[in-house]
This record gives C-alpha cells, structure tokens and sequence, in this order.
C-alpha cells in the first residue's frame, strides 16, 4: 500500500523520538496497543507548572501510519494545554495524514495515547 | 452451510482439540469437495462445492491455531473480538512487550545475534505456550468471567504472535 507524502516524512525523520523518566512527578506516560496489529505506542509529555505541555516524546512499535500519526502529535501537542492536547481528535491527524480507511486505526491509537498520558499526569498529582 | 466449524469436522465444541483428527478429517473433506469430482456436475453443484471446498479450507485454519481457534469460540459465545477499537490495556503487559521490542532491537547488535535470537524466541513461545495454557483452563471453566477472562488473553496473544513473527523475520534477514 501507498502511503501519503507526509507519512513517508514522519516515517524517515520521526519527531520527537525519545523516552523520559516516567517516575518524574511533571512526566505523563500514556501506553497504549493495537491487538489486531500487534502496535505497541508510548507517548510521553513534560507539563510546567501553569499547565502547559513543554516537550513531549514517543516511541512506537508498529506500522508507518502509527509511526507517523505519534510522531505527528508530538509536534502538535508542545506549547498546547492539557485541555487543548484533549481536545485533539484522531479524525484531525487521520486527515493531515491522509490515511486510508484500513489505517484509520492508528490515529485512533495516538488519540488513546495522548489521553493516557495526560490521565496518568493528573493522577499524579 | 450453517454447521459451526467444528461441527463440520465432527468435532466437539471445545478448546481442546486434536490435532491428528482435525488434519485427518480435513483430508477426508477436502477430498469429498475437490473440484476435480464436480467437472461433470451442473454449474450449481460445482459451485457449491467450490464454496464448500473454500469453507472447509476456512474452518481447518481456524481449528488448527490455538489464537484463531479462542477467537472462535469466543464468537460463538457471543462475545465479540473485534479488537481494533480496544487500544487500552493492562499497562504493565505494555510495558513489557515494549521491552521484548527493544530488547529485539538490540538483539541485532549482540555479538552472537543469531544465538540471542534463539533464545529469545525460545522466551516468547514459552510465553504463547503458558498464555494458550490459560485458555484452556478459562474455556472449560466456560463461565462468563472465564470467557471474558479468555478474551483478554487473547488480545495479549496477539501481541505476542506479532513479536514472533518479528522475530521469525530477523532471523531470516541473519540466515
């Protein structure tokens, strides 16, 4: 299958790749999986103290969609609020991808994951 | 054309199921569908038994895997594995296949790859085999609580036969 222009960037030069210390108070670590392909997503962010998410990092096992749709929210997240960073819908990624049906479910896996992280944040404090 | 799978190969519903009878009978039904006996048959009949033939082929690839097999009879149960939209898991088990990754990753840079390479699958079928052994025990429990139980391990089990074949594939690309 093709994939779009802006998947293949991702895909080659992945934003953000990294891991942060997820025992680190001010560090959200959302992990989420895709059982039908076997995709494994982490996505980490950095929130300062007026809510704001400073850096966020993933690392994801799977497909060129789930590589690109994780790499792709990162970028989107810095410098947003953990209201605003919710508020991103997996229909938003999926159309700046430009991914077919079979792959929408990527998308939906980095909505799941930015959600976790920053339900795993407010749990901890 | 409604006979569930196992049925089919006259077959107790069940997990457990024997091997050696299931390929025996998938002989004996391939050979009573095969094409070849239906060329002097009407168009009907022949496709029937194309359909046929395609079902059995179907129902034998099933029954024959542990994972398709659950699945199966989870269906049948009425509960359903369609896992695309369940994202969230137990977070430590994706912790962990995030390591199994990793150490994959770093397989490839060991000095002996192709030793690491064994032993690592080694560690994975193991933990297929322990997973498909809590199966077991959840089908013949058969309650609702073991069923759901046996979805779950399921949904693992497909992380953990993605990471097989990972692995298959690497140590293709050191042969």
């Amino acid at each position: 299958m093709a994939y779009s222009d802006k998947v293949m960037d991702h895909y080659e030069n992945p934003r953000n790749v990294g891991t942060m210390d997820k025992e680190d108070k001010d560090v959200g670590t959302g992990m989420v999986g895709a059982p039908a392909c076997g995709d494994v997503m982490k996505l980490q962010i950095k929130v300062s103290d007026d809510g704001v998410i400073e850096d966020a990092k993933f690392k994801t096992y799977g497909c060129g969609s789930a590589i690109a749709s994780s790499s792709l929210l990162t970028e989107w997240v810095k410098g947003k609020t953990l209201d605003e960073a919710s508020e991103i819908k997996n229909s938003d990624i999926a159309e700046e991808l430009a991914l077919p049906p079979v792959k929408v479910h990527c998308s939906v896996l980095a909505e799941d994951a930015i959600k976790a992280a920053i339900k795993d944040f407010q749990d901890k404090q | 054309m409604d006979r569930n799978y196992f049925e089919l190969f006259a077959l107790p519903v069940s997990f457990e199921v024997d091997i050696s009878s299931l390929s025996e009978r998938y002989q004996d039904l391939q050979r009573s569908a095969h094409p070849d006996k239906f060329t002097n048959a009407t168009d009907r009949d022949r496709r029937l038994s194309m359909q046929q033939a395609s079902m059995i082929n179907e129902a034998y690839q099933v029954l024959k895997d542990p994972l398709k097999r659950a699945q199966y009879l989870l269906n049948l149960n009425n509960v359903d594995t369609h896992s695309e939209s369940n994202t969230v898991m137990d977070t430590a088990f994706l912790m962990q296949q995030m390591e199994l990754r990793e150490a994959l990753d770093d397989i490839m840079d060991a000095s002996d790859p192709l030793a690491s390479l064994e032993s690592f699958s080694a560690d994975i079928e193991s933990q297929i085999r322990n997973l498909i052994s809590q199966c077991q025990t959840c089908f013949s429990d058969n309650t609702e609580d073991s069923l759901k139980k046996a979805e779950g391990l399921t949904l693992q089990l497909q992380f953990l036969y993605r990471l097989r074949e990972e692995a298959e594939d690497r140590e293709e690309a050191l042969l």
